[in-house]
């Protein structure tokens, strides 16, 4: 039984609040008007990033208000040796009678830096969802069509360990090396292309997981656990992943992205990927493969490559600090240079286990490195020595 | 994807974790927490295949309806009251949010068990989503609302107000300090499981009630995220619950986190919900209704309370406490009044109450009127310009209060307000619990137990501190809040548009100087400060100075 009682709601009222109803100081005024944009105009993306992090040298007048026990709060510029103008200027000193004032927006050089992807939520749930989408139905398709049988014993065995173990190199960046830098970055500009990147990463690693649980359903005799025991032991392995561990274990911020984005992803990452897995899966007759592992390379080169190098840039033509920032990444370039041609050098052996063989390992590093050293002219750095190892 | 897959995906994605042969990650945060590495499973049980699609479709109905709003016109039909506290309220919200997400990686070394960083990094792109569509939120309202100003120069005004560092509380207490007190108890466990429902769910209903859809969609679709967060923070606290060593610092963290989100929540969301609304239905929920709901039942005898058999030591005395504040205490009128009688001093227009309104809190809240009646028809007098001042350097039988050097929200609730000299200032706070926290929770020692993971209170605490001495139009101007004619103020205590109804820089230069209470009290001898101490404590409610005769 229901009985009809009159239910309370509140009632619609006109009230005109609508833009331009009146005229008023400020009524035109529809800009927001505390940054200066990159370019002529104020991006939408620009809108929703700038200075959501405040920093206390511009406007936060009564700086940050809860500390780590060594009294530091917010984000110390000193989380990087890496340095944009301005930073060595004391935060301005607040007390009885100062005003508010700090220095002039932007106050230091780290503010310039904009993500060329111009990355915020709605760009990067549409561009996730696109590809997960692409490549659900490049896998499925590839299942109706029966495409797996066409792979011979030992591509699927390459493809079971290899192109398996490489998304443990995704997950243990994604996580623990660019998800942790979103908190040490001083904008929110670098602290959310950050982000995204993490989440490009720990969505390739599930990429890579799933379809390797899909090919263990699809294929007889594919162990779908050796991606496992790989990573753990495969001598062949062992160098990626020293190398992978050790980009997670490093303190300072800059150092971890430029490690990752400018040394390890070109020289191990675009090797193996671009150099291996995609040329090799077409010979053995694998088409699906190239699709899946494409997503994460996509990610790289055309998204992930291009936020780093804006970053880095700004950094090494930097109107204060540019030599001094070039001299620390040319110290970090020969030493990452080193271990990641070891990791590389330390992969070779993959490149004779399928039955086709893709191009010559040395070949496809010759490859990698002229790429590298093309983004390192890009930045405007030397090529280190190491890297003729 | 089939329930079944999902499962085997979910599954699948186990398979990832992994332990480091040749290199630890990097340790950056400290906790005193101890936590045994033990077998867990994902509380999330999200994988990226089907959240990236179900967050594109929430986005997809929020767009959809955004656009719907614009073309329907909506601002014809939004009560500017309401929208104008959301220039405050949004300016604070997306720093909250995307603190939140920075404070992910606080867990990741801390907590040792690999399963749960799955979904504390989903958590993380969460807060960017809930970080960035709050700011489109705002920069939509920028576009097409009456009244730009205050919402173009938002944050730069959160930055320099002192509205400002009420919120950003609610944001720094996320990052750092102890890592589990930050990222864990105070973010999970205390905000995000107790709090956003007055933020998420209370606050947008009030939004439809005044003419404004646009609020509702873009909440409730965060609010959508957020029962993920809650599992993420539960399974944190069972595993810390597990070792007894962790229990007296759950007790500390329990009560600082509470305390710190009750003053800092309540006051800005009671005072948008009971000040910012027009619908004054006597059946529609006071704030002090939802917060009965929602905190004391929901969070506090629902989920708080069952905890206890496991050793949870529950801050009772501090809930109740908070409830007896906001319904005997009037802590949320007594915070709108205060942030009316400051109205110079913000970036948003703050509608005067009516015979309607007086009508509706006298209902709601019994008493109102004798309290606080009085001040509001002062503050309808006082709103538009006529040779007075602005109502706060006017006598209106109102002292202005100290701040509380711990929440920074004033020392409101006369009775309550504590001094204590600390670290070289004699400092005020607003209730006992705000001396504890900084006296006691927040220092290297507690209760005789080494605490050296735990967080620093620092920064300049009072806002009125940086601007003892200056000429109000000097304040104003150094923090922005003049229109684009030069003179005119963001701020106004009416909402008449009428540039001759409005405020300018003029009739603030006329002004006594801005004092800092603070300066005046460390000015003191021991003997003054305890008779002005004596005093404060006889004055209220609504901020009345005490009865000259004992
Ligand atoms: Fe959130
Ligand atoms: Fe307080």
């Amino acid at each position: 039984m229901t009985t009809a009682t009159e239910r309370s709601v509140p009632k619609p009222v006109f009230t005109d609040a609508e833009a331009g109803a009146k005229e008023f100081p400020d009524s035109t005024a529809r800009r927001f008007n505390y940054y200066t944009p990159q370019k002529r105009k104020q991006t939408h993306y620009e809108d929703v990033t700038v200075e959501v992090q405040p920093d206390p040298r511009h406007y936060l007048s009564q700086g940050w208000l809860y500390g780590f026990s060594d009294g530091r709060g917010g984000y110390p510029l000193e989380w990087t040796t890496l340095k944009a103008w301005g930073s060595d200027r004391p935060v301005p000193k607040r007390g009885p009678g100062s005003g508010g004032k700090g220095y002039d927006w932007p106050a230091h050089g780290w503010h310039e830096f904009r993500d060329p992807n111009e990355e915020w939520e709605l760009t990067l749930y549409r561009y996730n969802s696109n590809v997960v989408r692409q490549v659900n139905q490049n896998i499925e398709a590839a299942r109706r069509s029966k495409a797996f049988d066409q792979w011979n014993p030992n591509w699927v065995r390459f493809v079971e360990r290899n192109v398996g173990a490489w998304m443990h190199v995704d997950h243990g960046l994604g996580l623990y090396l660019f998800a942790n830098a979103n908190r040490r970055a001083p904008t929110n500009m670098h602290n959310n292309a950050i982000s995204v990147n993490s989440m490009h990463l720990i969505r390739a690693a599930q990429d890579l997981a799933l379809y390797n649980l899909t090919l263990s359903e699809e294929i007889d005799g594919f162990d779908g656990k050796a991606h496992v025991e790989t990573w753990d032991s495969d001598p062949a392995w062992q160098g990626v992943r020293q190398t992978a561990e050790a980009l997670t274990a490093v303190d300072d911020w800059c150092e971890a992205v430029f490690a990752a984005n400018v040394v390890f992803e070109p020289l191990v990452g675009e090797l193996f990927r671009s150099h291996l897995v995609q040329h090799a899966a077409p010979r053995n007759g694998d088409f699906v493969t190239p699709t899946v592992v494409g997503a994460g390379e996509y990610d790289y080169a055309e998204r992930d490559l291009r936020y780093t190098k804006a970053m880095f840039e700004l950094l090494t033509n930097d109107r204060e600090f540019a030599d001094h920032n070039k001299a620390i990444m040319q110290r970090w370039l020969s030493d990452w240079v080193s271990q990641a041609i070891k990791a590389a050098r330390t992969l070779q052996p993959l490149w004779s286990q399928p039955d086709a063989k893709p191009p010559r390992f040395e070949d496809g590093l010759d490859r990698a490195k002229s790429r590298f050293s093309g983004i390192l002219s890009d930045l405007g750095l030397d090529t280190p020595k190491e890297l003729a190892q | 994807m089939s329930r079944q897959s999902v499962a085997r995906a979910h599954q699948k994605i186990q398979e990832l974790s992994w332990e480091p042969l040749y290199h630890e990650p990097v340790s950056q945060y400290g906790t005193d927490y101890t936590f045994q590495k033990a077998q867990k499973k994902d509380p999330l049980k999200q994988v990226l295949r089907s959240y990236f699609p179900m967050q594109e479709e929430k986005d997809h109905r929020v767009y959809g309806a955004s656009d719907g709003a614009i073309r329907g016109n909506m601002f014809r039909q939004v009560q500017e009251r309401w929208l104008e506290w959301q220039k405050l309220f949004l300016s604070i919200i997306p720093l909250p949010e995307i603190s939140a997400a920075r404070a992910m990686p606080l867990l990741f070394r801390t907590v040792p068990n690999p399963e749960l960083h799955n979904g504390q990094a989903i958590q993380m792109i969460d807060e960017v989503r809930h970080s960035t569509i709050q700011q489109n939120l705002k920069r939509l309202y920028m576009n097409n609302y009456i009244d730009p100003a205050g919402f173009n120069n938002s944050l730069r005004n959160f930055q320099n107000d002192y509205c400002g560092t009420i919120g950003r509380q609610f944001a720094e207490g996320f990052i750092t300090g102890d890592a589990i007190t930050a990222a864990s108890i105070y973010l999970t466990i205390v905000a995000e499981t107790a709090f956003t429902n007055t933020l998420f769910v209370a606050m947008p209903a009030e939004a439809a009630a005044n003419g404004d859809y646009l609020l509702p969609t873009v909440f409730h679709s965060v609010q959508s995220d957020e029962s993920r967060h809650i599992s993420n923070g539960y399974a944190t606290l069972l595993m810390a619950l597990a070792d007894e060593g962790n229990h007296q610092l759950l007790e500390r963290d329990l009560r600082y986190a509470w305390w710190n989100n009750h003053r800092v929540v309540d006051a800005a969301i009671g005072t948008f919900i009971e000040y910012g609304t027009k619908d004054r239905r006597k059946d529609r929920e006071s704030y002090a209704e939802m917060w009965r709901r929602w905190i004391y039942d929901d969070y506090y005898r629902s989920y708080l309370v069952p905890l206890e058999k496991y050793g949870l030591v529950i801050p009772h005395d501090l809930i109740e406490e908070s409830w007896n504040q906001i319904w005997n205490k009037g802590y949320v009128h007594e915070v709108a009044q205060f942030f009316s009688t400051g109205w110079l001093a913000n970036y948003w227009r703050i509608d005067p109450m009516t015979d309607k309104d007086f009508e509706w809190f006298e209902y709601k809240y019994p008493g109102w009127y004798d309290r606080y009646g009085k001040w509001w028809e002062n503050y309808n007098r006082l709103s538009t310009p006529n040779g007075h001042h602005p109502i706060v350097a006017e006598d209106v039988d109102y002292q202005y209060p100290h701040r509380c050097w711990t929440c920074m929200v004033p020392c409101l609730v006369r009775e309550d307000m504590v001094i204590d000299e600390v670290d070289g200032q004699v400092r005020t706070y607003c209730h006992e619990a705000c001396r504890w926290t900084d006296v006691t929770a927040f220092r290297p020692t507690y209760q005789g137990r080494q605490t050296p993971n735990m967080g620093q209170l620092i920064g300049a605490r009072e806002w009125e501190t940086l601007y003892h001495g200056w000429n109000w139009a000097d304040v104003v101007t150094d923090m922005g809040y003049v229109r684009d004619d030069g003179k005119t103020l963001v701020a106004q205590p009416h909402l008449n548009l009428d540039p001759k109804k409005m405020w300018t820089l003029d009739h603030l230069r006329r002004m006594p100087p801005l004092q800092s209470p603070n300066v005046l009290l460390n000015e003191m001898t021991p003997e003054e400060r305890e008779a002005f101490h004596a005093n404060y404590v006889r004055g209220g409610p609504g901020g009345r100075p005490a009865p000259a005769d004992a």
